[in-house]
C-alpha cells in the first residue's frame, strides 16, 4: 500500500490563532473566497482541521489517513475508501448515507457530521483538489507541516 | 605660475610607463628609454611625464641627492637655510636642462648633494622626515627626488619636450624608468608628474587607488603623510615600509598588496604557505591596494613591475641578454629591443624582479 | 482630580464589510483589544489599549484591520507635543520612572542620512560583484604591526598572530539577553549566526543549554550583574566582551522586569525567580581604567589567551579617549554603541537624551587611535539603529572593522517598533517569556529570515563596493575618501573627517 502524505503536527509552534479553520473552510467552499464563503455561502462547509486547546499547548488536528483505518472498517456503504494511487483515506459524499458510524469509530474525532445540503460525514481530504493543503498553506507560524511517504518536509515554494 | 593650483586635488593616472634594467649594472643612454616612453606618446596628453636614473652620479655616489623644484626665489632662499641646518651641503648647482618653447613657464630646479650630520641607523628616516618637512613648511618648495646616485627629472609636458628638456640623453644609468601622463583634471604643478620618489625609490603608476583613504591613513600610523594628491605616493612609501622597514621580500610585498582571493587561498595545497597567506592578509589588510594599477618600483638594487590583484591595466616584461624591460605595451619594448629572448604578460599580483647582481667575486 | 485618562496612540479602523468574525484578532491580542460579542454578532476594538504592533493586522485574513496612528491631541504648541504633556500626567498618576523600549525615536541629525558614497567611473572600472570575486571576509582581533616570515626553503610565518574572530561578512547580531527576549528569538539569531558564518552576542543573559550547540559563535558577554558567569560559560562561546555600558542607557546597568523572570530566565542567570534583574550602574570592581585591565587579563587568563577578549561602552561626549585607554589596557576589540542602540526596558529620559550619534563616534575614536599609532591593536565594532546597508558601508568607511544589528534583526523576525518590550507582552514573541507568545516566533522561521537579512544586505554591501571600484572590504576600511556630506556644516565634516558633495579628489 502506498503511503499517503502527511500532515504533521508541531503543536511546540501553534498559537491558536485557528487560522487553519479559516483556510480550511474557504478552500473547501463553493467560491473558494474568504470572505464569499463567510458571509454568502450558505450552508458554510465544515472544517476538516480541528484546534484543540489546553493552558498554553495548543494544537490543530485533522485525519491522520491511518494505515489501518478504522472509519474504513465502520463504513457500511463504501463511502469511506483507500484511493490506491495516493495511499489517503477519502470521503465520497455521494455514497454517504449519513450513518455516522465512522465519526463514532475514529480514535481521533477527525471526523464531523454535516449537515449541509444532505447530512453525511465530513473530514479532511488533504486538499485532493487544490495543489497544497490549505491550512498548512496558511499556518502563519508553520505549525503544520506536510511530509511525503520518506518523512521528508514538502514546501510549497522553495524555501 | 601662480602657486601650486593642482595640489590640493588628486589627480588620477591614465598613462604609459616602462622601464629598463641592466641587471650587471652596465649604465646606458637615456635615449633608450626615450625611445621607448615616446612611442607610448598617446597614452598621455602632454600633461606629465619623467624619468627615473640609477647610477647617474657616480662621483658623488656616497651623498644624498636632493632634486628640488621652487615656484618663487624666496622659496629657495628659505629650502636652502634649511638644508644647512640639517647637512653638510658639499656641492649643489642648477639642473642642467635647455629651454624647450612649449613647456614655458618652468620652475627654478636644482640639485644638493648633502652629507647627514649625525648619520647612525635612523638616516633613512632622518632624510625621509627632512623631506617632509620641506614639502610641507617651506611654500613654494619641492624636493622631488631624494636619493644616492640617483635622480628623478619630471614635469608638464610630453616625453619628448621633457626628455629634451632635462638632457636626458646625456646621462647615463644602469635602470631607467618613465612615465607618461594623461591626468584627468588640469595640472599645472611640475610636483604632480611622475615618477615619485622617497629616498631611491622611485614608482611610476598606471592606475587610481580606490582603496587610497584607506592606505594612507595606514601609513599614518608609521609616520609617513601623503603630502602629495597622486596615488602613487601611497605606492612609494609602502614600498618603503614593508621592504625597507619590515623586511619583506618583493614576493611576499605582491602578496599584500595585490593579495591573493582568500578562495584562491584556500586551494593552496601546503598548510604553512596557506597559514603565511592568511596571515599576510589579516595583519595587512589596510594595506591592500584596491583599484587598477600597473607599477613600476626601482631604488639602487632592484627595479620591480606589479599589476592589481586583478590586472586592469596591461603590462608587459621582456628580457634579453643582461636586460629586463617592463611596460605598458609590447610595443614600447620592441622599438627598443626587437628581438627579446623572453617576452611574457606578468599575472595579477605577481611581481616582476629584476636584481642587480653582485660584482664578481 | 485622581487619575487621568489615556488617549490612545493607535486607532484601530476595521472594515466591517471585510470581518469574517473568525476571531483570530480577539484570540491573538495579549493587550486584550479585540473583544467578540456574540450577542451581536460583532467585534469591538479598545483602541486605548492598542500598541500598534500591527500583529493583528498582519493575521487578519481578510485585511479587515488598520491600525493607524493617533497622536494625542493637545492645542496646537510649538513647545509641548502631547507626548510631554501625557507623560507629564503618567508620572503624576505614579511617581515613578516612565520605561520604553527600543532605541531613542527623537529626531537628533542623521549623520548616516547626511552622508552619500562615490561609485567609479571612466579612470577606474567598477567592478561586477555578480562575476568576479567580491570578499566581505572580516577578521576581528588586534593586529600584529609586522609579519615577519623565517627565511628557509619554503618560507614561513614566524609572528604569533593574535585570536582573531573569522566572519563571513561584517555584520554581526547585537547583544539581546535571554530575558530580554524569547529563548526562540535567541535560537532564531543563533542558528542564522553559525549558518551565515558570523557571531551572535548573549548579552547579560548568561547562556542557556539550549544554545550550546551554537555557541561556538557566541561572543559572551561580562555585564555589570555578572549574570550566568562561570567558567564553562567563558569556555564555550568563541569570544568575550566586557559590557560597561550600551547606547540606549549610557550610565546604568541593563534592566529585566521581574515579570520577564521566569523559572528558565531565573535559572540561566543564577538570579531569584521573579525578581527585577536590575544590573548594577558600573561594575564594582571597575572603577578607574586600570581595574578593567586587571579584569581583561583576568579572562584572557582564564581562556588561556585563546579568544578575543573585548569591551563594549555606549559612545559619549569623551568616546574617543576612553577608547584610546580600553585599547591601551589590552582590549582586542572595542564596541562602540551610539544613542540609537535599542534595548528591553530603559528610563525614556535617559534613553533619549544621553549618548552621542555612533557616526561621529566612530569617525573621532578611529581618528584618535590612528593618531596614536594604535589603531592596529583593536577591531571597533560599530552598534545602534543601522537601518539599511548602507548604513554599515558608511559605518565601514569611517573607520569600524564590523558592526552589530539588533533593532534590525528583531525587526526581521517581526517587530513592529511599538516599544513596549518592558511589559513582556510583545505578541510576535520576541520581547516576552510568556509561554503563550514565545511559540508564536518558530526558531526556524526566525533562523530563517535573520539568515536571508543577512544574505540581503551581504549582497547589497557587494554591490556598492563594486561600485566603488573595491573588491575586499579592508579596502573601505577608514576610506573616508569613499564618503561625501551633504547639508553638514564645518564643524561636521572635520569631526567626521569627510568632504562636502561636490568636492573631487
Amino acid at each position: 500500500m502506498r503511503k499517503p502524505k502527511r500532515i504533521i503536527i508541531r503543536e511546540e509552534y501553534c498559537m491558536g490563532c485557528r487560522l487553519c479553520e479559516v483556510y480550511c473552510i474557504t478552500q473547501h467552499s463553493k467560491s473558494k473566497d474568504i470572505i464569499k464563503a463567510y458571509r454568502g455561502e450558505e450552508p458554510r462547509p465544515v472544517s476538516g482541521i480541528y484546534f484543540e486547546e489546553k493552558g498554553s499547548v495548543s494544537f490543530a488536528l485533522q485525519c491522520r489517513h491511518c494505515d489501518d483505518a478504522p472509519c474504513l472498517e465502520a463504513c457500511i456503504t463504501g463511502a469511506m475508501y483507500r484511493d490506491e494511487g495516493t495511499g489517503m483515506v477519502l470521503h465520497d459524499r455521494e455514497k454517504c448515507v449519513g450513518c455516522w458510524m465512522c465519526i463514532m469509530a475514529c480514535p481521533y474525532g477527525v471526523i464531523k457530521p454535516d449537515f449541509g445540503e444532505r447530512k453525511v460525514a465530513s473530514k479532511c481530504d488533504l486538499c485532493i483538489e487544490a495543489e497544497f493543503p490549505a491550512c498548512v498553506e496558511h499556518c502563519p507560524n508553520e505549525a503544520i507541516i506536510l511530509v511525503d511517504e520518506e518523512g521528508e518536509r514538502i514546501y510549497k515554494e522553495a524555501v | 605660475m601662480d602657486g601650486t593650483p593642482d595640489r590640493d586635488f588628486r589627480v588620477p593616472s591614465g598613462c604609459g610607463i616602462t622601464g629598463i634594467m641592466n641587471r650587471r649594472g652596465r649604465a646606458f643612454s637615456g635615449e633608450v628609454i626615450l625611445s621607448s616612453i615616446c612611442n607610448m606618446l598617446e597614452r598621455g596628453n602632454g600633461l606629465g611625464s619623467g624619468f627615473a636614473a640609477y647610477g647617474i652620479y657616480p662621483e658623488l655616489k656616497d651623498y644624498w641627492c636632493f632634486h628640488i623644484m621652487y615656484q618663487k626665489a624666496p622659496s629657495k632662499d628659505h629650502a636652502e637655510e634649511y638644508l644647512k641646518d640639517r647637512f653638510r651641503v658639499v656641492h649643489h648647482e642648477p639642473i642642467p636642462t635647455k629651454r624647450v618653447r612649449s613647456l614655458e613657464p618652468v620652475p627654478v630646479l636644482w640639485r644638493y648633494f648633502l652629507e647627514a650630520e649625525d648619520g647612525g641607523p635612523d638616516e633613512e628616516d632622518f632624510v625621509i622626515r627632512s623631506v617632509m618637512e620641506i614639502n610641507r613648511e617651506v611654500d613654494g618648495a619641492f624636493v622631488f627626488s631624494s636619493g644616492k646616485n640617483m635622480g628623478i627629472f619630471k614635469g608638464v609636458g610630453d616625453p619628448d619636450a621633457i626628455g629634451e628638456f632635462y638632457r636626458i640623453p646625456e646621462y647615463r644609468a644602469y635602470i631607467w624608468t618613465a612615465h607618461n601622463r594623461f591626468p584627468t583634471n588640469s595640472p599645472g604643478w611640475w610636483g604632480g608628474a611622475h615618477p615619485f620618489g622617497i629616498l631611491d625609490w622611485s614608482v611610476v603608476h598606471n592606475g587610481e587607488i580606490s582603496s587610497y583613504g584607506t592606505n594612507r591613513r595606514y601609513l599614518e600610523n608609521f609616520g609617513y603623510y601623503c603630502t602629495l594628491s597622486t596615488d602613487t605616493e601611497v605606492m612609494a612609501y609602502l614600498f618603503d615600509l614593508l621592504v625597507r622597514r619590515h623586511g619583506l621580500d618583493f614576493e611576499t610585498v605582491g602578496n599584500v598588496l595585490a593579495s591573493p582571493f582568500w578562495s584562491q587561498i584556500e586551494r593552496v595545497e601546503d598548510e604553512g604557505r596557506r597559514r603565511l597567506l592568511k596571515a599576510l592578509r589579516i595583519a595587512y589588510g589596510p594595506a591592500l591596494v584596491n583599484g587598477p594599477f600597473a607599477v613600476i618600483v626601482a631604488n639602487s638594487k632592484y627595479m620591480v613591475g606589479l599589476n592589481d590583484r586583478i590586472k586592469l591595466r596591461p603590462l608587459v616584461a621582456a628580457s634579453k641578454d643582461d636586460f629586463l624591460y617592463i611596460a605598458s605595451e609590447e610595443a614600447a619594448i620592441r622599438v627598443v629591443c626587437e628581438d627579446p629572448d623572453d617576452i611574457w604578460m606578468p599575472k595579477a599580483g605577481e611581481p616582476t624582479v629584476g636584481k642587480l647582481e653582485d660584482e664578481d667575486g | 482630580m485622581a487619575k487621568a485618562k489615556y488617549r490612545p496612540e493607535f486607532i484601530v479602523q476595521r472594515d466591517d464589510e471585510k470581518c469574517i468574525r473568525c476571531q483570530v484578532c480577539v484570540r491573538m491580542c495579549s493587550n486584550d483589544v479585540h473583544t467578540y460579542y456574540p450577542e451581536t454578532d460583532t467585534v469591538i476594538s479598545e483602541s486605548s489599549r492598542c500598541v500598534g504592533c500591527h500583529f493583528c493586522e498582519d493575521l487578519c485574513p481578510t485585511g479587515a484591520i488598520t491600525i493607524c496612528r493617533s497622536e494625542p491631541q493637545i492645542k496646537e504648541n510649538y513647545h509641548w507635543s502631547g507626548t510631554e504633556v501625557y507623560n507629564i500626567i503618567k508620572q503624576a498618576d505614579s511617581g515613578g520612572v516612565l520605561l520604553t523600549g527600543m532605541g531613542c525615536d527623537r529626531p537628533y541629525k542623521d549623520y548616516f542620512g547626511h552622508m552619500v558614497l562615490n561609485a567609479s567611473q571612466v579612470t577606474n572600472p567598477s567592478i561586477d560583484p555578480l562575476r568576479e570575486p567580491m570578499e566581505l571576509k572580516t577578521f576581528i582581533g588586534g593586529k600584529p604591526e609586522v609579519v615577519v616570515i623565517k627565511k628557509s626553503s619554503e618560507p614561513e610565518l614566524a609572528t604569533q598572530i593574535p585570536p582573531q574572530l573569522e566572519l563571513e561578512t561584517p555584520i554581526m547580531f547585537s547583544a539581546m539577553s535571554y530575558g530580554s527576549i524569547s529563548l526562540n528569538a535567541c535560537k532564531s539569531l543563533a542558528k542564522a549566526a553559525c549558518d551565515f558564518g558570523t557571531c551572535w552576542n548573549t548579552g547579560e543573559g548568561g547562556l542557556h543549554r539550549d544554545l550550546l550547540p551554537y555557541a561556538h559563535r557566541a561572543i559572551v558577554q561580562v555585564a555589570s550583574g555578572r549574570f550566568g558567569v562561570n567558567k564553562e560559560y567563558l569556555d564555550a562561546g568563541c569570544a568575550i566582551e566586557i559590557k560597561i555600558g550600551q547606547g540606549a542607557k549610557p550610565g546604568i546597568g541593563g534592566h529585566l522586569p521581574g515579570e520577564k523572570v521566569p523559572e528558565e530566565v531565573s535559572r540561566t542567570r543564577m538570579i531569584p525567580e521573579g525578581t527585577d534583574a536590575l544590573s548594577p550602574a558600573p561594575h564594582h570592581d571597575i572603577y578607574s581604567i586600570e581595574d578593567l585591565k586587571q579584569l581583561i587579563f583576568a579572562l584572557k587568563e582564564a581562556t588561556r589567551y585563546e579568544k578575543p577578549v573585548g569591551v563594549k561602552i555606549a559612545a559619549v561626549h569623551n568616546v574617543a579617549p576612553i577608547a584610546s585607554g580600553i585599547v591601551r589596557a589590552g582590549a582586542d576589540f572595542v564596541v562602540i554603541d551610539g544613542i540609537r542602540g535599542g534595548t528591553g526596558a530603559a528610563p525614556t529620559v535617559i534613553r533619549n537624551n544621553v549618548g552621542i550619534p555612533i557616526e561621529l563616534a566612530i569617525a573621532v575614536v578611529d581618528r584618535r587611535l590612528r593618531e596614536e599609532g594604535i589603531r592596529n591593536r583593536a577591531s571597533i565594532i560599530a552598534a545602534g539603529g543601522f537601518r539599511s546597508s548602507a548604513d554599515v558601508v558608511k559605518a565601514i568607511a569611517l573607520g569600524a572593522d564590523a558592526v552589530y544589528i539588533g533593532t534590525a534583526a528583531l525587526i526581521a523576525l517581526g517587530c513592529h517598533l511599538c516599544q513596549k518590550c518592558y511589559t513582556g507582552k510583545c505578541n510576535w514573541g520576541i520581547a516576552t517569556q510568556d509561554p503563550y507568545l514565545t511559540k508564536r516566533l518558530n526558531p526556524e522561521i526566525g533562523a530563517r529570515r535573520a539568515y536571508n537579512l543577512l544574505r540581503a544586505w551581504s549582497l547589497e554591501i557587494k554591490e556598492m563596493l563594486g561600485g566603488m571600484g573595491i573588491n575586499a572590504i579592508e579596502s573601505l576600511r577608514g576610506n573616508r575618501e569613499q564618503l561625501r556630506g551633504v547639508g553638514l556644516n564645518e564643524v561636521e565634516l572635520e569631526l567626521l573627517g569627510i568632504k562636502h558633495a561636490g568636492e573631487a579628489w
